[in-house]
């Protein structure tokens, strides 16, 4: 199988390049993480991230092919060669594969994603009833690879100020927690011409999350709520 | 001045929510002249001044028009919030369309009442 993978160095590089490899692989039932641990094996200098292997962790999110995924539940099958292998767009990259994810993290972390109760704890714990635990599906499974956000051009215009569809996705999942006691505040937090109402519903963040979990959706609840609030 | 980054002015979803309803404004009244046009495929001067010499259709215009300029400022400021960084440069472009705009709502006044 061919492959063109970003390689980058920013302490010693002047400028990134595509680097052509080869390698001999069946490529039935692999994924392409299990390529690119052979790659390495091939050139060790190859940096990349990886841990769980099985879509858990989202470490080794990149951009394949154009579309960012993670490598460790993209079936080789399903790629064209020659398989284009770039670091998440929008951040600054640390060496080839890897980009550092400060800045998304920061965001994320900007909404406090934390439940917020100022009732004294329980013995056991806080209680919630099916139903309304049935809200958080689809809102606590992301694992913040970032895929969504760095393929998100609200995000590469303004990564300073636009939350983002991974952190906007957690603030909608304690907006949307009847145990949290802070809606409220997070509404303020949110309504501002850029923190949350730069997204644009491009919807990319529903295209590439490799969860299937929809953040323009959760977005869309946010806006219903503060209207409600409003009106 | 601190280089710090600034977030949290409460205006997000008053501009969000306008730009939808300017929009409903607009799609309305596009589809009113539209049908109104294929209804009257033979528009000449007369049929157009005696159009506007109707109170309510100066007045659904007038609400089109200022619908049109609201959902242009926001529609621009979100562009200019996006590409342009310096607050300053900022500042003066959104001073200068908002302007702009005004003059135009005014000129829209006058042309629709001065028909």
């Amino acid at each position: 199988m061919k492959f063109r993978i970003y390689r980058y160095n920013p302490e010693t590089d002047a400028a990134p390049r595509m680097q052509n490899y080869e390698l001999n692989i069946e490529s039935g039932g692999k994924m392409l993480l299990d390529a690119l641990v052979l790659l390495k094996e091939q050139d060790d200098s190859l940096s990349l991230r990886k841990s769980c292997r099985e879509g858990v962790c989202g470490s080794d999110a990149m951009n394949i092919n154009g579309r960012n995924g993670l490598a460790c539940i993209t079936p080789l099958s399903s790629l064209k060669e020659p398989v284009e292998l770039r670091p998440l767009p929008g951040l600054p990259v640390i060496r080839d594969l890897i980009v550092d994810m400060t800045q998304f993290f920061k965001q994320y972390h900007s909404i406090k994603p934390y439940l917020i109760n100022n009732d004294p704890p329980p013995e056991t714990e806080r209680l919630q009833s099916p139903a309304d635990r049935e809200h958080l599906n689809g809102l606590y499974e992301c694992i913040l690879c970032g895929c969504c956000t760095t393929a998100c051009p609200s995000f590469w215009w303004n990564p300073d100020k636009f939350v983002g569809p991974a952190g906007l996705l957690q603030a909608y999942r304690f907006i949307a927690d009847t145990r949290d006691q802070a809606t409220s505040e997070r509404l303020d937090d949110l309504e501002d011409p850029y923190r949350l109402f730069r997204c644009h519903t491009i919807m990319n963040c529903v295209d590439v999350c490799p969860k299937e979990l929809n953040p323009t959706e959760a977005i869309g609840h946010i806006k219903d709520l503060m209207i409600k609030r409003m009106v | 001045m601190v280089n710090r980054v600034i977030v949290g002015a409460h205006y997000g979803l008053r501009d969000w929510l306008v730009q939808r309803v300017t929009a409903v404004v607009m799609a309305l009244g596009s589809l009113a002249l539209g049908i109104y046009l294929l209804l009257h495929p033979d528009m000449g001067y007369d049929r157009w001044t005696g159009l506007f010499a109707s109170q309510p259709v100066r007045a659904f215009a007038l609400l089109f028009l200022l619908s049109l300029f609201y959902h242009a400022w926001i529609g621009i400021r979100d562009i200019v919030m996006d590409y342009v960084k310096p607050a300053a440069v900022r500042l003066v472009i959104h001073v200068v369309v908002v302007l702009a705009l005004l003059l135009y709502a005014i000129w829209s006044v006058q042309i629709l009442w001065g028909m």
